[in-house]
């Protein structure tokens, strides 16, 4: 669980962030929304642990979060998160490099190759099969977005953040895109926190919708007054990882309540997901 | 239809390029006959049938007091020395860029320094070198180090704080070490960089080696046309120019095509 207790965040002078505490369940998938710029990057840069909170505290599991990024969080942002550099099968296997070869930062022949089937499996497990040697250049914009997912997901971390994943995608590889994401999130121990300006992406994906606000919004208070939380919707019917059919979306609002009952509700699933990637095609 | 609109064909594109050569070499044989024509033993622009034959005389004949051939000996000097100083300041702007470029400490350290000495006049300092390492070939080389290094390690500190963020910080969700992200993700996307900065230095490499050669060598291209001067051989230094544009040229197309061919995606990344 993530536990974020009475959080604020300044850069100098100006309040970003105030009197953020929230808690989220092990394999939430929380939606984050507000108007733009009020903080939800930010929010989401102290969670990975790229930006450290002026005051208050975050937690994983009752251990304050490292204070930088590290493996159980990973990430996919809006843009440039693929290495332009590598091909797709490179993208996807540099986790592994890293975690199997402290020094040359490449897994040696042998090692690499069983890598590599774990790697194509999650390639073809994101749509992205036959593709594995192009660059990212060479990939369409929704494209690179799975790309960046796969290679985050070859780490299993416990949390996923996102920050505007799908944001530049036009709708109709939105739609395909969130039905991936959704068996992503159903099929692996995963907590997701993603930031959208997009209240229907908002509903369509998530077990819960934040919404940041700034109270005081007159110019002369903007640099006083940070945003805080304003409201936290559990979407209703709730949504179970694991145990919701992932393409049933009808969807209804619920009335905003503190204590996510989207968690507390319904039975959880305990054996966990299948493993993902480990499956050798 | 608007001239920015029109595009040359291929043929006219070739021609077109060939057009001002073609202008440069037709006035210089033009002025060389007026010249000669008044003056049969002017020196300034000697005919096309002098520099082939001094060309003969450099190139394809044993010099008769050393048994050299002149023009290659000082080629090969020349080479040497700048190859020797390219490769040196091209290791010293890829170890200093990457480590001022990554850690902020060592930027802390170094940028203010870095910004300081790449002010410096490199040619004023011609004369300490000679001065402190003598006049053989160390205070050439350094010469030239000195005059491009700092520029090369500057501009690939640049490049390497243009490095979007978020691939820093997506190399370290995947677990990279400082050490990794530097081979894995830093070091290949400021490699094309280096050899294009490389390529942007040669002129000022070539620079610095004529200016060092001029004043102190026994041998070497500068050294040739600076020493034939006192004799006013047009006939030599004309083709020696021709020659060092020459190799600069090519070595320019070499290091592009070395980029192209190594690291393909660097050409997707334009087209898109
Ligand atoms: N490094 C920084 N230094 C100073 N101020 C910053 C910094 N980063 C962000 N801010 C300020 O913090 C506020 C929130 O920025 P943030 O990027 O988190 O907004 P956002 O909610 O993600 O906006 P958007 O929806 O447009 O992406 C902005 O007013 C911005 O000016
Ligand atoms: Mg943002």
């Amino acid at each position: 669980m993530i536990r974020v207790e009475n959080v604020w965040k300044e850069y100098g002078e100006q309040v970003v962030l105030e009197r953020i505490s929230l808690d989220i369940a092990d394999r939430a998938f929380v939606a984050l929304v507000g108007p733009s710029g009020c903080g939800k990057t930010t929010f989401l840069k102290l969670l990975l642990g790229e930006e450290q909170p002026s005051e208050g505290r975050i937690t994983l599991d009752g251990q304050p979060l490292a204070p930088e990024p590290t493996p159980e969080r990973g990430v996919v942002f809006q843009r440039y998160s693929v290495f332009p550099h590598l091909s797709v099968l490179d993208n996807v296997l540099i986790g592994r490099d890293f975690s199997g070869s402290p020094f040359r930062g490449r897994l040696g022949r042998v090692s690499r190759r069983a890598a590599a089937d774990e790697a194509r499996a999650l390639i073809a497990e994101v749509g992205l099969s036959g593709n594995e040697d192009k660059y990212p250049a060479q990939l369409s914009g929704g494209m690179q977005q799975r790309l960046a997912l796969a290679q985050a997901l070859i780490m299993r971390p416990r949390v996923l953040l996102l920050d505007e994943p799908f944001g530049a995608l036009d709708p109709g590889i939105r739609a395909d895109i969130h039905v991936l994401m959704k068996r992503l999130w159903n099929e692996t121990d995963l907590t997701v926190v993603m930031v959208t300006h997009d209240m229907r992406e908002a509903f369509t994906l998530a077990t819960r919708v934040i919404a940041f606000e700034r109270p005081r919004n007159a110019p002369a208070d903007r640099v006083r007054y940070g945003a805080s939380l304003s409201s936290d919707i559990a979407v209703w019917p709730p949504r179970v990882a694991g145990l919701t059919d992932p393409d049933s979306t009808p969807y209804t609002f619920a009335s905003p309540g503190g204590d996510d009952p989207a968690q507390a509700t319904g039975p959880r699933r305990d054996d966990p997901a299948p493993p993902l990637a480990g499956a050798k095609p | 239809m608007r001239f920015i609109n029109l595009k040359p064909s291929r043929t006219t594109q070739l021609m077109l390029a060939v057009l001002p050569f073609a202008l440069l070499v037709i006035a210089y044989g033009v002025g060389s006959v007026v010249r000669l024509a008044e003056n049969p033993s002017d020196k300034l622009l000697p005919a096309f049938a002098s520099l082939v034959d001094a060309i003969n005389r450099m190139a394809f004949t044993a010099d008769v007091r050393s048994g050299e051939y002149l023009f290659w000996a000082d080629t090969l000097a020349s080479l040497g020395r700048l190859g020797m100083a390219l490769g040196i300041a091209t290791a010293i702007a890829l170890v200093f860029g990457m480590l001022v470029g990554m850690f902020p400490y060592i930027r802390a350290l170094l940028a203010p320094f870095l910004a300081a000495i790449s002010m410096v006049p490199p040619l004023a300092l011609l004369p300490i070198l000679f001065i402190a390492l003598g006049l053989g070939e160390t205070s050439k080389v350094t010469l030239i180090v000195i005059g491009i290094a700092p520029i090369m390690v500057r501009d690939l500190v640049l490049r390497v704080l243009d490095l979007p963020r978020e691939q820093l910080i997506k190399a370290q969700t995947l677990g990279g070490s400082s050490w990794q992200i530097g081979i894995r993700v830093v070091l290949p996307q400021i490699l094309p960089r280096l050899i294009d900065g490389l390529r942007l230095q040669l002129g000022s490499a070539w620079l610095f080696l004529i200016a060092a050669e001029a004043i102190s060598a026994d041998s070497g291209l500068g050294y040739r046309i600076f020493l034939v001067r006192r004799y006013l051989s047009m006939d030599v230094i004309f083709p020696y120019v021709a020659w060092i544009t020459l190799l600069a040229v090519v070595a320019n197309v070499a290091l592009d095509l070395l980029r192209r061919r190594v690291f393909p995606w660097t050409e997707l990344g334009k087209a898109t």
